[in-house]
């Protein structure tokens, strides 16, 4: 069934991470070999119900990502599903030579969880702030790489990365965003799923500001009479080619929209595609080389430019490129 | 594992040599590839493959078997070698090492040969696999062992102290340390380029039980090890002291040797050595 935003009346919040929470305790009954490994962030990663339901199952290394990466690859070489928890700025970001070498390499069945990815960890400010992990993941063979929009299709990733034999990084925020997405709204790795149908542009968006291309695509049709086209890029990795060349050829347009840096993330990956296939106008909406601050998450997705009015504009101005050809 | 007859640690010291040449012509014939420590561990690799282990060379995915996680991959021609005349491949195809299209990686791949048991090569990981593994183990009830070959040098990694902690605190004491204690690295000798010392105190205070031995003195190793499995409380570290470049005078304790290879006329020299024991013996080859 297609995704149909409809007028949500009182829109309900919660963070991705807590759908991992959800996922991981449903995928836990399910197979016996899933473990989990905390590196000290148990509560706020959404581990402790795991870890009271599975205490046998729970393994906690203390303040020791890397090693918690090589760990996991042994954990796997033994037979289990370890799921390595921590802050993606720790993990993969401390310790991407031993998800490269151990994980990927190796092609090990471990779920690397990176929660409080992107400035929506916000007051804890540019240290914590991680932007750089679907750069970081996205340069390794054989792994796959999700990034839910809300807690709903938080939840059916995890359940997926579970299943998969292989290495997976998920992406999570910390915020609370809007729920969207229900049990009927379609979910497949590797497939791009399309909310909003329009010829004028496509935006790819991944992650909560999903839920900001639409706002961004209900404001044009109203304001510009635009119908855009949004679609909802929950697996980074491997990027759903026929969706993108198809939206390419359909609307002419292209904006990408990401809590992450431009160098490297979605629209890279969107734009390696565009490029070697059909060409057209583009723009990126995401962080432009800069680490980010302190301050409310919504304060710094305004000051940082990823909220719905900086969609519609840069969509605007790359419909205008495009005619001026 | 038993404990070494004497007829047993004759054979198992003249494969050691057997196994010594075939690390130096790989290395000729490869081109480049690290030396001193793949000559030092001969011996250690030798007694792993043909006393401690339980294996099977023909079934090296067979689950009961236990694990030889080797964590500084860069001595693999050691471990090739050993697999070779342990069975495990044609010995032929050792001289395709580090070339294109070869299972025998410049470091050693899981993807590339089965029973190397890991990926490795940057330094420092073994440790944390090794510990991963032999949780996996102790979960499962399982009673295959864990055996982790790591070099000095690493130690001046971090993740190998997160990983020692882990396996203090989980009592892996089905994981046994083995540290090729031969004082060199690339730059030069541990203890000028970043000091290890004192070592054994150092793994005590991790919490770990610390053996020493002279590594290669297979019957001394192999005791060692023995030792090892008899400790209930800890994991332990054995600190094997080694002697990089073994067998040949002029590489000997050389840290010069860490990282090439030797050439020319220096490398027939350095065969020759290997085959007479260092003049002690006359070669059957000349």
């Amino acid at each position: 069934m297609p995704f149909v935003l409809k007028e949500i009346p009182r829109l309900k919040y919660a963070a991705t991470r807590d759908g991992f929470g959800l996922g991981l305790l449903e995928a836990a009954k399910k197979n016996k070999n899933i473990v989990v490994l905390s590196a000290d962030l148990t509560e706020s990663t959404r581990c402790l119900p795991f870890k009271e339901k599975f205490p046998e199952r729970f393994i906690q290394l203390g303040v020791a990502e890397q090693s918690m990466a090589s760990i996991a690859a042994g954990l796997a070489l033994g037979g289990k599903i370890p799921f390595i928890t921590s802050y993606a700025i720790f993990s993969p970001g401390r310790n991407w030579e031993q998800i490269r070498t151990c994980i990927a390499l190796q092609n090990a069945n471990v779920k690397i969880i990176g929660s409080h990815a992107g400035l929506n960890v916000g007051p804890d400010g540019a240290t914590h702030q991680m932007l750089e992990d679907l750069a970081l993941t996205r340069v390794l063979p054989g792994i796959t790489i999700l990034s839910p929009c809300d807690v709903a299709e938080a939840k059916k990733a995890t359940l997926a990365a579970a299943k998969i034999k292989g290495p997976v990084y998920l992406r999570l925020a910390r915020e609370a965003s809007p729920i969207f997405t229900g049990s009927t709204t379609l979910f497949e790795v590797g497939r791009m799923q399309i909310f909003r149908e329009g010829v004028a542009a496509t935006i790819i968006a991944t992650g909560p500001l999903v839920y900001e291309a639409l706002k961004a695509a209900e404001i044009l049709k109203i304001k510009d009479k635009l119908n855009v086209r949004v679609i909802n890029c929950s697996t980074i990795k491997p990027l759903d080619k026929k969706t993108i060349i198809e939206s390419a050829k359909k609307t002419g347009v292209i904006v990408t929209v990401e809590e992450h840096m431009v160098a490297g993330g979605l629209g890279s990956a969107v734009a390696e595609v565009v490029v070697a296939n059909h060409p057209v106008p583009m723009e990126f909406v995401g962080i432009k080389d800069k680490f980010g601050e302190s301050g409310k998450p919504q304060e710094l997705l305004e000051k940082y430019g990823l909220t719905a009015r900086y969609i519609v504009a840069a969509v605007i101005r790359t419909i205008a490129r495009k005619n001026k050809k | 594992m038993h404990a070494l007859h004497d007829g047993k640690f004759k054979s198992l010291e003249e494969i050691a040599v057997q196994i010594r040449e075939d690390i130096l012509k790989m290395l000729i014939k490869a081109g480049s590839g690290h030396s001193a420590g793949s000559l030092g561990l001969a011996d250690i690799f030798t007694a792993f493959y043909f006393h401690i282990l339980n294996h099977n060379p023909k079934k090296p995915n067979w689950k009961n078997r236990d694990r030889l996680i080797l964590s500084n991959g860069h001595v693999c021609p050691a471990r090739y070698a050993a697999m070779a005349h342990a069975g495990y491949f044609p010995k032929s195809e050792l001289l395709t090492l580090r070339k294109l299209g070869s299972r025998l990686q410049g470091h050693p791949e899981l993807q590339c040969l089965p029973g190397v048991e890991s990926t490795s090569g940057p330094l420092g990981e073994g440790s944390s696999q090794a510990a991963g593994l032999a949780y996996a183990a102790k979960m499962d009830e399982a009673k295959w062992r864990v055996y982790c070959l790591m070099s000095d040098g690493e130690l001046q990694e971090g993740q190998t102290w997160e990983a020692l902690m882990f396996a203090a605190k989980y009592k892996l004491t089905n994981c046994t340390f083995i540290i090729d204690r031969n004082n060199i690295q690339i730059e030069g000798h541990t203890e000028t380029v970043m000091p290890l010392e004192p070592l054994v105190e150092k793994f005590k205070a991790f919490g770990l039980h610390v053996e020493e031995c002279a590594g290669n003195d297979i019957r001394d190793f192999v005791n060692a090890i023995e030792r090892a499995k008899e400790i209930s409380e800890k994991p332990t570290v054995i600190v094997a002291h080694t002697i990089p470049g073994k067998g040949i005078d002029f590489m000997e304790n050389k840290f010069e040797w860490h990282g090439k290879i030797p050439v020319g006329a220096e490398g027939r020299k350095a065969l020759a050595e290997i085959r007479t024991l260092q003049g002690k013996i006359k070669s059957e080859h000349e």
